[in-house]
């Protein structure tokens, strides 16, 4: 997490070149203009967007293996091909990812590195289960839906290459959204036992998708620095606010409803409401205490090691290959 | 613009590998500036990075990475160590020289304005 040094690093006074560097990077975001690799820029804001783009990497990863689990459950060829390519892409996701933070500094085996040993994050939501096949649906509606309300703003973020990742991940993500509606779709259309699926999905789905946008506005100091920079463009608050509006509609399409009665359209405020959240349950899981995050980690670290000899022996060929060229 | 995203970090893209227990880490394959050409008649644009043990597999991963949607029908890789920029402390400077020449745009000239085909 960012800490008060952070916020002092943005007016930092150092040599001659850094305070030139800083006005530069002050007029580059007053601007509203873009930061490149090679730009001078505060350590806070590299410490910050290192963080967080690595952490996204991470989540896009990790969030490769709820559905994955179900590829070989899917009920038709179709779908079976749908989810392979939506698993797919999200493995595209965290690679264009883990390019932007690398622009930063640190390379990538550190990232990864932090990633296996536990040192960084990844979104919460990846540690609830999926249970049923409709999980796809609520997934794919919800958490889908949550990160493009979350990552559209983020395509204009200052940073050059964080921006540039986001927009071909928003353009690869509305797919993932609407295959998960038309599997709840589908379901709620079908026999009661499905319906009913389709329901307890969105039931469990539901609060962990809303806290996807991190804690409330007042419990979150680092978003401010965040919203100076020009990285984050709207709070936490306002997007949750924003995405409660869209699926509250969305939800009568498919003739079900969400586990929360107190949504209402806030006239005054021009905002929706909705009902308290579990935040002690959102800490718990991001501290490591939820019910998939040991499991989550354990198969990352397997899949890492089960790959170690398709990256030796690609390793060993392009060695074996370039000694070749130069003999001959 | 085409510049590389990653061509200023690329000497830390290649320090070794972190980790002695892993022979030929990952972290040694070199870094890969990826241009896709999205259809016949225009040109490779710039459209990120990857890491490759070598240049086969670097044109393969980008397939997959870059091209899942019928984006392109043409590929570049490059060696992001052999692309050389401008130096970006130099800011303004390098480019200033075509200020104060409004005259090698057409706009420059408002006579002639109005007259046809010209
Ligand atoms: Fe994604
Ligand atoms: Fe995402
Ligand atoms: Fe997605």
């Amino acid at each position: 997490m960012a800490t008060q040094t952070d916020v002092r690093d943005l007016h930092a006074v150092g040599s001659e070149e850094d305070q030139a560097g800083q006005a530069y990077f002050d007029k580059i975001i007053a601007d509203d203009s873009r930061i490149e690799p090679a730009d001078w820029m505060p350590e806070g804001y590299r410490k910050t967007l290192t963080r967080q783009i690595s952490q996204h990497a991470h989540s896009e990863i990790i969030g490769m293996q709820p559905e994955a689990n179900f590829i070989t459950r899917a009920p038709s060829l179709k779908r079976k091909a749908i989810l392979m390519a939506k698993v797919q892409d999200e493995a595209g996701h965290g690679l264009y990812l883990y390019s932007a933070a690398e622009t930063l500094g640190t390379p990538r085996e550190e990232l990864f590195d932090q990633l296996l040993t536990g040192k960084a994050k990844y979104s919460s939501i990846f540690n609830y289960p999926a249970l049923t096949w409709a999980d796809m649906g609520a997934i794919g509606w919800l958490v889908d839906g949550a990160a493009i309300v979350n990552q559209v703003p983020l395509c204009r973020a200052s940073y050059g290459p964080y921006g540039r990742a986001m927009v071909r991940v928003c353009k690869e993500e509305s797919f993932h959204q609407r295959q998960g509606f038309e599997i709840l779709l589908e379901l709620a259309n079908g026999t009661e036992a499905q319906k009913q699926m389709a329901q307890d999905a969105i039931n469990r789905f539901y609060a962990p998708a809303l806290m996807m946008f991190g804690p409330n506005d007042d419990e979150s100091p680092n978003s401010q620095q965040s919203m100076r920079w020009n990285i984050k463009r709207f709070s936490n608050d306002e997007l949750r606010q924003r995405f409660v509006g869209m699926i509250q509609e969305q939800v009568k399409v498919l003739g079900l409803t969400l586990p929360d009665d107190q949504i209402r359209f806030n006239e005054e405020t021009g905002k929706w409401e909705y009902g308290e959240l579990d935040w002690n349950e959102f800490y718990e899981v991001l501290k490591g205490r939820g019910p998939c995050n040991a499991q989550r980690m354990e198969r990352r670290r397997e899949a890492h090691e089960n790959g170690a000899w398709v990256r030796e022996a690609a390793s060993a060929y392009a060695a074996k290959q370039s000694q070749k060229a130069q003999v001959a | 613009m085409a510049t590389s995203d990653q061509t200023a970090m690329s000497t830390s893209a290649k320090t070794p590998a972190a980790e002695a227990a892993h022979p030929v880490d990952r972290s040694s394959w070199p870094l890969w500036e990826v241009f896709v050409r999205s259809a016949r008649g225009l040109s490779h644009v710039h459209a990120g990075s990857l890491h490759a043990p070598d240049a086969e597999m670097a044109v393969r991963n980008a397939r997959d990475l870059y091209t899942r949607r019928n984006e392109g029908v043409s590929l570049w890789v490059v060696p992001a160590s052999a692309i050389v920029a401008s130096d970006p402390d130099a800011k303004g400077a390098f480019f200033e020289s075509p200020q104060g020449k409004d005259y090698r745009h057409a706009m420059y000239y408002k006579k002639s304005e109005g007259v046809k085909h010209l």
